[in-house]
This record gives C-alpha cells, structure tokens and sequence, in this order.
C-alpha cells in the first residue's frame, strides 16, 4: 500500500495523479529526454539507459516499463533486455553504448563517480557532448523517477508480460499526450 | 573543468541548461513548481530540503546555492539553515520538519528505505500527505539535480559572495538564463 493516500494507479501514475502540477514537468522531461527525434541516440538506446539505471536502483515499476518499451524499440525480447542490464558489457551493443553505459552507472553511484577516463572512452567509440550529456542527465533523471515511485511505496503489476503487451501503445502514445487512467 | 562543451564562467545547472535548453526548461519548471509553487510547505523549507539533500549528495554547488536561497527566505532566522545543516537533531525547527528532513534523507539514500515507521512518525507531527509528498519529490528531484551538475562536471564556484547573490535571485523564483542575461550576470565575471 502507497504510503499516502494516492490514487489507485500502478507506479508513477498515482503520485502523477495526486499531483498534476508536477507531473507535467516531469513528463515534458521524459518525452524530451526519451522520445525527441531530435537526437542521435535511438529511443531504444534511451530507454535502454534508463532501464538500466532504474534495474541499479532496484525500481521493479520503472525497470519494468522502460525495459518492454526498449525491448519494443530494439526489436528484441525481454530476455535481451535482462541480459544487458545483467552483464552490458557482453550483450550484443555497440561499444559507444557501452561506453554510456558505463557513465550512467557511474551517475546512478552519484555524480563525482564520473571519470575524466569514462568520457575520453565514450569520445573515441564516437560518442559527441550532446549524447554524454543526455546520457548523465536520462540516468540522473532516473534517479529522481525511480525515488518517486518507491519513495511513496506505489504498488506496480507483478506480471511482467503486463508491460512486454503495453509497451507498443505506450511508445506510440509518448509521455505527454495520455490519459493516466487507462 | 567540464566534461563536455558548456559556456565558460557560468556556474553549476546554469551552465548545463545553456548547453541544452530544450531540457533546461523543463528542468527550472520542476525546480519552480516544486519550490516556489503552491505548498503546506513554506519556500524557506523547501529549500531547506534541498540543501540537505545536497549535502548529503556531497553536492558543493546545489548545496551552496539552495543553502543561500534558504536563509534568504528565512530572513532574520537564517541561522536555521547552517544549524540544520550541522545537525538536524539539535536544530530549533519543528519536530514536523525534523520527520520530513529525515524522510529526505531516506530518499536520498534510495526510495525504499522509506519505512512506514517514518511516514507514521511524521503523520504523528502534523505532516499531511501533501507535505510528504512534497518532501519526497524535492528529495527525488534533488538526486538528480546533483548527479546532473557533478556527473558533468559543471564550475562550482568556491567564493561565499557569489552564493550569496545567487541566493538572493534564486529566491525570487527559477527563470531559464539566457545569452543576455549571461553576460549581465554578476557571478559570470569569475
């Protein structure tokens, strides 16, 4: 049970609920971050980042939606999905995304975390300024999202199939323009 | 110096948001809504939240920066902030605002560790489920506030004075800065 009385909504959708105000930054963050076409990180790469610091943070909800909508994205099962935030190093990703991966697990530890060595790492495999710099923020802004949604204990479906079938209306609908109750 | 390509001599988040504005402005909506929009929680709090959590995130900038709002909103009582800051426990704030600090505090480490021990010791002081929440947010928010500004790398200033003035513009509200505003800034001259 939430520990304040929220709306009966999975995961971030009740304390969305409880207090739209901030939920539309919040939002407007995650489709900017996640979704904008305007980046040269694919949305799968995106989501991938934040399932996997969200899996770092032991978030069951948010590990859960990200990694269906990835797996929905990269064309690949949620087994592949488990498997790169198990072991990312062995999973079959480009060595740039690797490379990101390493610094958003570093950011996940905190900040200061980063090293100068990570980033040079990241610009030879190609990375640019503008993908660290999305990546250190998508896995910052995870570390808020996923202490939202267990800071006030909400309750998320346990079946993870549940998420794997909602991921393709989720990708379409993005994260503005839904409606938190369906 | 900063992991990636960011303005010179622009301080902390300011300097991150230049970069990418298309995300820093959902990012000082969230700062504004969150700390100086409607609250049971008086702006001075809410930053004072803020600042603690920085501090245990051993963010200099953030901590520094909302520290100044803080006892800029407290006014005469702003020696509350360096007090709590040094121990919350022998502090002269509310026994409510101690639970609230504390629920911070669990928050910062990671959201599980909320208990509902914690959530009822706070119920116990008066908190309302609006100020938990609220309490939780700004400690979420503030986790990735400063993982954003250190994971970068971002200036942090180390002169008292520059936070100081910075307070004092924080605690008016959380504006986007821009190019112009950039080199009207008094803390932009370094």
């Amino acid at each position: 049970m939430p520990h304040i009385n929220l709306p009966d909504l999975p995961g971030i959708r009740g304390p969305m609920a409880f207090s739209p105000e901030t939920a539309k930054p919040l939002n407007e963050l995650a489709e900017i971050l996640l979704r904008d076409d305007n980046s040269t990180l694919s949305r799968g790469e995106r989501e991938l980042i934040g399932t996997y610091v969200s899996s770092l943070n032991d978030c069951f909800f948010c590990q859960n939606v990200h990694g269906a909508l990835a797996g929905h994205y990269l064309e690949c099962d949620i087994n592949a999905i488990d498997a790169v935030k198990k072991d990312y190093q062995s999973a079959n990703i480009s060595n740039k995304l690797k490379s990101l991966l390493s610094i958003a697990a570093s950011v996940q530890k905190g900040g200061k975390n980063v090293t100068a060595y990570q980033i040079e790492k990241a610009r030879s495999e190609g990375a640019t300024d503008k993908e660290i710099h999305d990546t250190v923020l998508i896995a910052a802004a995870f570390c808020m999202y996923n202490r939202y949604v267990d800071g006030l204990a909400t309750w998320a479906p346990q079946d993870r199939q549940f998420y794997v079938n909602r991921a393709p209306q989720r990708a379409e609908e993005g994260y503005i323009d839904f409606d938190l109750y369906k | 110096m900063a992991h990636i390509q960011v303005p010179e001599g622009v301080p902390g988040i300011r300097s991150l948001v230049m970069f990418r504005p298309e995300t820093g402005k959902h990012l000082y909506e969230l700062a504004q809504v969150l700390l100086r929009g409607e609250s049971l929680l008086s702006e001075a709090e809410r930053e004072l939240i803020a600042a603690y959590v920085s501090s245990r995130n051993e963010c200099m900038f953030c901590m520094s920066s909302h520290a100044a709002a803080s006892r800029c909103l407290y006014g005469d009582e702003r020696n509350i902030v360096d007090d709590v800051l040094n121990n919350v426990d022998h502090s002269r704030i509310s026994n409510k605002l101690k639970a609230l600090l504390h629920i911070a505090g669990k928050v910062q480490i990671r959201g599980k560790e909320v208990t509902e021990e914690d959530i009822a010791k706070a119920r116990k002081e008066g908190a309302h489920d609006r100020e938990i929440h609220d309490t939780v947010l700004i400690a979420a928010t503030f986790s990735m506030f400063n993982r954003y500004v250190d994971g970068l790398a971002s200036w942090t200033p180390t002169d008292p004075a520059a936070y100081e003035e910075m307070g004092k513009r924080m605690a008016k509200g959380y504006v986007m800065p821009t190019e112009v505003r950039m080199t009207e800034s008094p803390e932009v001259g370094k």
